[in-house]
């Protein structure tokens, strides 16, 4: 796979608008993530959280192909999906800070926050157990017979589980609206995906399932967009599910803890060169959609909109331990 | 106390770990496997540098498949291996459940006497971290219910390496439950070779007044109750159950027939938890004419377990509730008139 092409022919299909749009989103999650990393750092996030950071080009891309209410479901890493699917973002600091008014009310943390009114059906601690959830759902969308479509956002650990053969085979038999997007980031923890999958070509195994497979330059923003919106169409058209694969690169440790004993600094180097927002930046600026000061101007008020979101959180009410049994049944 | 090897002082962790290590040397049929148990060391760092000296066929880095590995360990241990299998979180027991609760646990019985299945599924539970509803379960009650199946919840790292090469060498299907609490816990661990036998309970604070059974970490919790009571001169006995199922009834039995007053206190939910068995057992039991009022059970809130420390620590049991338990408990008997 060769890193450092395309970004192409997409800037026909996409005006500036979208362009600049889908670089702030990646900002956002890069500014996010540091940001919850610090927090952590300084005691003020406790529990466990996975960054997403080196992988923003797959969320963004993917769901730019979408429309807003169009569904994902996510995974324990989940806070890319989540900004990119629309969330608020001083809700989910207030989730991470276990604030009453925070996605969740503080009951379910990083690994649980689902936002319904921008089609976000939850982040999972459970590694491929939003598969069959995504299946479910779009099996709810054909019975009701609009043309939504399911992301289903899940890693290359997630394809090691029995419970990701059965959904996609039972989204093929019923040939559902769903887009199985493996976020293939070289490592299930610290499992190599070389070593944790017995056939390393994830795209090939759509075809045991009568689907069509593809994959995509994952630090590249503009084909995975392209190829989730060839996926999403033909969901959209009654076509059936796609698998498609986006390769990247987890640059952080597994979880709030890893001492990188499964990889190399010299790997890690070489994943950061090809970090998909300054590769952005660069067809960007040579495509004159924006220049050097446009991004600083972006960054800058991201990096506001996120120290205004940890001043928010930090205002907001803890939950009352009253209500401990509260809403456990519907 | 004295210094020198026979005093050593492990961790919970560590003294896991040599119990791995031991018995891997000792037997070539054992060998460990799991997600992230090689170079990574497990996801809390109890199987950490064992692939250095065993290797990589001996300390088995699976793929992300908790179905396969506790079928995989089955279908070795059918054919005379000895596989421990690690879940990373004992949450995910419920996806390799089919080929613990339909396959290894009945195999034997099923198959008319004819296979052993001995295995290890050696898993952590708890709460107290902050790793919310999908990561922080007490679901032992599950496995006690299922008759071939053998259920372990050490509470020290002297019982932890002991019961484990125990369970190690037994020929059945056990499931080990280990609390991430306790990992960094230290106590003594000899070095001499020892093992501690299946089905025991462990009395670790004599009392007169009230007998506070309890598992894994709430041994903890109800010793640094049975002090506080102490000072108030209420006279608490703890049982450390170690084994679930087989359970010591006799132990249990003997102390609530000398106390007449019964605590029992689990992390697992409340609600259908393996402390209505225990109280079942004792009123069951010749205890039951010994009681002086009624049983108390403290068990988990029926809430999943909520990511804000505050609600986390609100929906288990906690020091402070096996204080108030016990309290009550002797004032109920005091205004019944009750004289021991
Ligand atoms: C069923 C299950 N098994 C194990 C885990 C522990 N765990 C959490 S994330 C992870 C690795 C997941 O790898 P992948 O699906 O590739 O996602 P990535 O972390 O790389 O984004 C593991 C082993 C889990 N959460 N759920
Ligand atoms: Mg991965």
């Amino acid at each position: 796979m060769s890193n450092m092409t395309s970004l192409s022919a997409t800037r026909a299909t996409l005006p500036r608008e979208r362009l600049v749009h889908m670089y702030r989103q990646m900002r956002r999650i890069r500014h996010f993530e540091e940001a919850v990393d610090r927090l952590f750092q300084q005691g003020l996030i406790w529990g466990t959280f996975h960054l997403y950071i080196g992988q923003e080009a797959s969320a963004v891309g993917a769901v730019e192909a979408l429309r807003p209410d169009d569904y994902i479901t996510s995974t324990h890493r989940g806070h890319g999906h989540c900004i990119a699917k629309g969330a608020s973002i001083p809700l989910m600091m207030a989730e991470l800070r276990g604030k009453e008014t925070g996605y969740c009310r503080g009951r379910g943390g990083s690994m649980h926050i689902a936002d319904l009114d921008t089609g976000n059906l939850g982040a999972n601690g459970i590694v491929g157990g939003g598969v069959p959830i995504a299946a479910g759902a779009a099996l709810a969308i054909k019975k009701k017979g609009t043309d939504q479509v399911v992301m289903c956002f899940f890693g290359d650990g997630a394809m090691q589980q029995g419970a990701f053969h059965e959904a996609v085979n039972f989204a093929s038999v019923f040939k559902l609206p769903v887009v199985f997007l493996c976020e293939n980031n070289q490592y299930a923890m610290s499992m190599p995906v070389e070593k944790g999958l017995g056939s390393n070509d994830i795209a090939a195994r759509a075809a045991s399932y009568g689907i069509p497979g593809v994959s995509a330059d994952g630090n590249d923003v503009l084909a995975v967009y392209e190829a989730a919106k060839e996926a999403v169409e033909r969901a959209r058209n009654g076509g059936g599910p796609t698998l498609l694969e986006t390769r990247t690169y987890r640059l952080r440790g597994h979880s709030k803890s890893d001492a990188n004993r499964y990889r190399t600094r010299e790997e890690i180097e070489e994943w950061r060169r090809r970090c998909p927002i300054e590769r952005f930046e660069r067809w960007l600026e040579a495509q004159g959609v924006m220049a050097a000061a446009d991004f600083e101007a972006v960054k800058a008020e991201v990096l506001r909109e996120i120290e205004d979101a940890i001043a928010f959180a930090e205002g907001q009410p803890d939950p009352d331990p009253a209500q401990l049994a509260d809403g456990v049944y519907a | 106390m004295r210094n020198g090897e026979g005093m050593r002082e492990l961790t919970y962790a560590q003294a896991i770990r040599e119990a791995l290590a031991e018995e891997m040397r000792r037997d070539d049929s054992v060998f460990i496997m799991g997600e992230d148990i090689g170079v990574y060391g497990g996801a809390f760092g109890v199987t950490l540098d064992l692939v250095h000296e065993f290797g990589p066929d001996k300390v088995m880095d699976t793929p992300l498949s908790e179905a396969a590995i506790i079928g995989a360990a089955t279908g070795a241990a059918v054919l005379g291996m000895r596989p421990v299998a690690e879940v990373q979180f004992s949450d995910f027991l419920t996806i390799g459940a089919d080929q613990l609760v339909n396959q290894a646990a009945k195999m034997r019985y099923m198959f008319g006497g004819k296979a052993k299945v001995p295995m290890v599924v050696r898993t952590p539970l708890g709460s107290g971290t902050g790793a919310a509803a999908q990561h922080s379960q007490s679901l032992e009650t599950w496995f006690m219910h299922i008759p071939g199946l053998k259920v372990l919840a050490p509470a020290t790292p002297y019982d932890a390496k002991g019961l484990l090469k125990s369970a190690i060498r037994d020929d059945n299907p056990v499931v080990f439950f280990e609390h991430k609490l306790l990992y960094r816990t230290k106590g003594h661990v000899p070095a001499e070779e020892y093992t501690v036998p299946i089905g025991k309970a462990a009395v670790r604070r004599e009392g007169r007044d009230v007998t506070v059974i309890a598992s894994s970490v709430m041994v903890l919790r109800s010793l640094a109750a049975a002090e506080t009571l102490a000072a108030e001169g209420i006279d608490v006995e703890v049982i450390d159950l170690r084994s679930l199922r087989p359970l010591d009834t006799e132990t249990i039995v003997n102390s609530v027939v000398e106390t007449g007053r019964a605590v029992v206190v689990h992390e697992a939910n409340r609600f259908a938890g393996f402390g209505g068995e225990i109280a079942a057992t004792i009123v069951e039991s010749e205890a039951f004419d010994f009681l002086d009022a009624p049983i108390v059970r403290l068990g988990g809130k029926d809430v999943p377990i909520p990511y804000n420390p505050v609600l986390e620590r609100a929906a288990v049991p906690q020091e402070e509730d096996i204080v108030a338990a016990c309290r009550r408990l002797m004032q109920e008997s005091r205004r019944s008139g009750v004289r021991r």
